[in-house]
């Protein structure tokens, strides 16, 4: 392959005003680091503020599960009491999932890129944009500070299940459904404005089927979010008048039915888990290309995958429900149709192996990261098309099966594509390369940590130790006891990460605009980009993925874009 | 609904990436892009909706599986709904007039046909008041009345913003203020939510007083 020196595409911008000083234009903003902590309208701001306050919570969130596992260590409940247990399972449960993966994979990084993939200087409604931003961190404190007060934290698991959720304290239940209600109208006002962005924003000339594949992720990934989030935010004011008002929706004592409260939260609540994942899918697919030089194989037929996703990911909820009293046809019909998911599913995870196959693979740590999301991925797949069969999820429901599937999915699948993410786009964010050798030291580390934790929960499962409980049969310690291991050593595994972002801030080597030679439009500028994201026109990038085509031949470092693209195939 | 340009708009919430930039850099990338505030808008309405449809679902769930225990007392009245429902479609009406005013340049008329609308949305509000005075049970008797007040509720409270949207366009549609007939979002950005509005009493009404 002879990609040319990319050298600098643009001459850097020396500040952060655009040229003909549009950034005023975005209001009186702050220079320097101190953008961080304003209301700024600038996307590419609103995405790092999004990716470090998540960050920050995703420390919280493995504190919490490091208490998890230190009082699983051994199968009396010692390290803590029951009911701390229970609020820091619940928490723990609850910052991950609403406060890190969601936030991060949809706020942090689809902020930063998706205006730069549809050739736009900002997102749609850049001041609901900021609006959806802040409302996290209020919520997020909000959360944790319900640990603190009398009565302590919800103690009813993410899921927040009635009677349980209606009997447990009152005041720390509230809390928490107060702060979800926040985090939902932040997640829909970011979906409405990716999906706006997405449709109406294109730099006119550029196709939907131009775009990378990241945009059509986040574009599946909104709809779901606009659809089903509100149904769980209807859903919680109901729950909160039945624990303050003593309505009865959900309490059997008082009439009411709690099976109806499970169908209406799993109906945002199994689309959650693709919004949870479906933007890792879309951010894989530009990873892998990029280091394999290669061409995304079957654009088409990922773009298909993914809006085949959306349309049965609204209608497999009840496998989360099969004993819950589920009629047998419902049974029948919410098998089925989970199974279908597989089918998309495995067209996307071939795709991604067709498109490592014959490449000229760079193992960097990106990489690594990128290919270890594609094993754990498949295993949490397979397991979960398991769970959706009835007689074995009879067996298993509720058990440390499941804890090992879904963690399989969200922390195998998605938190390992934001590191990957991390490694391949911190260049683009900060200007300067993250170091080789720390970076494969982390993933080692948190690849044995992470399998070590979470694959002996599949056994646990299957023999029968439930979830969500401080203490266990003792026939249950070795198993528990290596998991925990495993969980020291993702802990231990963040401190080479850690450290590495931080210093190389300051001393990374200098990445200039395009140091993989990639041929996506946010690495066709400066790295950090200017205010308004590129000097000059924005580019009309019609093939992104043209690895090993003419497009990667031609002299990437004085083309512009029209040259890059024009003669190039898919 | 409008191809207008972007320009001057300085919508608190939904100012468009377009009203930010303003610069010729700006118009010269997104120039060719309609306005996709009344866009973001109806994706809004689209998520609002599902909340409602949220709460039929569990109603209608409800009713299916779920008796009402004997003795409960769950009646509802038709002829002030039914009333109160005339009220709200003519205001669909009434609204769609004062856009056509705007459009024509006839500011009186527009002003006048939006405070009838406000009227109408108000006559609804008061009607709903009296229903709530005059039914037998409360919020917490039983499951349908617990359902009843949260969906009838909800959807007041959706009334009462549109009423007080329409009293803001308005305010703003006096001469000289910011919606005029070369920049009418604001009016018509009021005018779908309150068709939405109207849209979902119809089938609330059918499903809660007619099922
Ligand atoms: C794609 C990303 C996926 C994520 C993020 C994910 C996440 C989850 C989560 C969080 C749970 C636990 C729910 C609970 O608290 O009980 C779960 C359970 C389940 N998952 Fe997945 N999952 C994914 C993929 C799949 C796939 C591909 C299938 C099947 C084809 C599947 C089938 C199931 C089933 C049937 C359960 C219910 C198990 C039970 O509660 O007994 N999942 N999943
Ligand atoms: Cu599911």
């Amino acid at each position: 392959m002879t990609v040319a020196s990319p050298s600098d595409l643009q001459p850097p911008a020396p500040n952060n005003q655009g040229p003909s000083g549009q950034g005023q234009s975005l209001g009186l903003q702050p220079e320097g680091w101190l953008r961080y902590l304003s209301f700024s309208l600038d996307h590419k701001v609103i995405g790092l503020q999004y990716l470090i306050c998540a960050f920050l919570f995703y420390f919280l969130g493995g504190a919490l599960a490091g208490v998890i596992r230190t009082e699983l260590a051994s199968p009396i409940s010692d390290f803590v009491s029951r009911e701390t247990y229970n609020e820091v399972l619940t928490l723990h449960g609850t910052v991950m999932i609403f406060l890190w993966i969601v936030p991060v994979v949809n706020g942090a990084f689809g902020n930063y890129l998706i205006p730069f993939y549809v050739g736009a200087r900002d997102m749609a409604f850049p001041r609901l944009n900021a609006v959806a931003f802040w409302l996290i961190p209020p919520a997020g404190i909000l959360l944790i500070s319900s640990y603190f007060i009398k009565g302590g934290a919800a103690q009813s698991g993410w899921t927040a299940y009635p009677p349980l959720s209606i009997t447990t304290p009152a005041l720390g239940q509230v809390i928490w459904i107060l702060s979800v209600l926040l985090l939902g109208g932040s997640s829909i006002f970011g979906g409405i404005n990716f999906i706006a962005t997405i449709l109406k924003l294109r730099r006119p000339g550029l196709q939907l089927m131009q775009l990378p594949m990241y945009c059509w992720a986040m574009l599946g990934t909104s709809i779901l979010v606009v659809l089903s989030t509100p149904v769980l935010a209807g859903t919680l004011i109901l729950l909160s008048f039945d624990i303050i008002a003593h309505t009865g929706f959900f309490n059997p004592a008082l009439g009411g039915n709690v099976v109806v409260y499970q169908h209406l939260f799993w109906f945002y609540s199994h689309p959650a888990v693709y919004i949870m994942v479906l933007p890792a899918f879309g951010l894989v697919s530009e990873i892998l290309p990029v280091h394999a030089r290669k061409p995304l194989f079957g654009y088409t037929t990922m773009v298909y995958s993914i809006l085949a996703i959306v349309v049965l990911g609204l209608v497999v909820w009840a496998h989360h429900m099969f004993t819950s009293g589920t009629p047998p046809w419902m049974r029948l019909f919410f098998t089925i149709a989970t199974s279908f998911i597989a089918v998309p599913t495995g067209i996307k995870f071939f795709n991604w192996l067709a498109t490592l196959w014959g490449g000229k693979i760079a193992l960097n740590s990106a990489m690594l990261f990128a290919c270890a999301f594609i094993v754990n991925f498949v295993f949490g797949g397979i397991t979960g098309v398991a769970l959706a069969q009835v007689p074995f999820d009879i067996h298993v429901h509720d058990t440390y099966f499941v804890v090992g599937h879904f963690h399989y999915i969200v922390y195998g699948g998605t938190v390992f594509v934001i590191f990957s993410s991390v490694y391949h786009w911190y260049p683009k964010f900060t200007g300067r390369m993250l170091n080789e050798d720390l970076g494969r030291l982390h993933f080692l580390l948190t690849f044995v940590g992470f399998n070590l934790c979470f694959a002996p929960q599949h056994w646990l499962g299957l023999n029968g130790m439930p979830r969500r409980v401080a203490e266990y049969d003792p026939a249950f310690t070795t198993w528990n006891q290596v998991s925990s291991v495993g969980a020291l050593l993702m802990a231990i595994s963040t401190l080479p990460f850690l450290i590495n972002v931080v210093v190389s801030a300051f001393n990374g080597k200098p990445a200039g605009a395009n140091p993989w030679n990639a041929l996506t439009p946010e690495w066709l500028t400066s790295s950090p980009p200017p205010v308004e994201n590129w000097i000059g026109e924005a580019p009309l990038v019609t093939h992104p993925y043209g690895y090993g085509t003419p497009a990667d031949r031609i002299d990437l470092g004085n083309a512009t874009g029209e040259q890059i693209w024009g003669d190039s195939r898919r | 609904m409008t191809s207008l340009a972007p320009a001057t708009s300085n919508t608190p919430e939904l100012s468009s990436g377009e009203a930010t930039h303003g610069s010729s850099h700006a118009e010269q990338d997104h120039g060719a892009h309609s306005d996709a505030r009344l866009f973001g808008l109806a994706t809004f309405l689209v998520a609002d909706g599902m909340t409602f449809a949220g709460f039929f679902a569990a109603y209608l769930t409800f009713k299916a599986v779920n008796p009402l225990p004997e003795g409960s007392n769950y009646q509802l009245e038709l002829l002030l709904p039914s009333l109160n429902t005339l009220l709200l479609v003519i205001s669909s009406f009434t609204f769609h007039r004062a856009g056509r005013g705007l459009l024509r340049g006839d500011g009186p008329s527009c002003r006048r046909w939006l405070l009838i609308t406000a009227a109408l949305g108000l006559a609804f509000l008061g009607g709903q008041m009296v229903e709530y005075f005059h039914l037998p049970f409360g919020l917490t008797d039983n499951l349908f009345a617990s359902t009843f007040y949260a969906l009838t509720g909800f959807h007041g409270l959706h009334v009462t913003l549109g009423v007080i949207c329409i009293l803001i366009v308005w305010w703003q549609t006096r001469s000289g203020g910011r919606i005029e007939a070369t920049s009418p979002f604001g009016l018509e950005a009021a005018e779908l939510y309150w068709h939405f509005v109207d849209g979902i009493w119809l089938v609330l009404f059918g499903i809660l007083y007619l099922l």
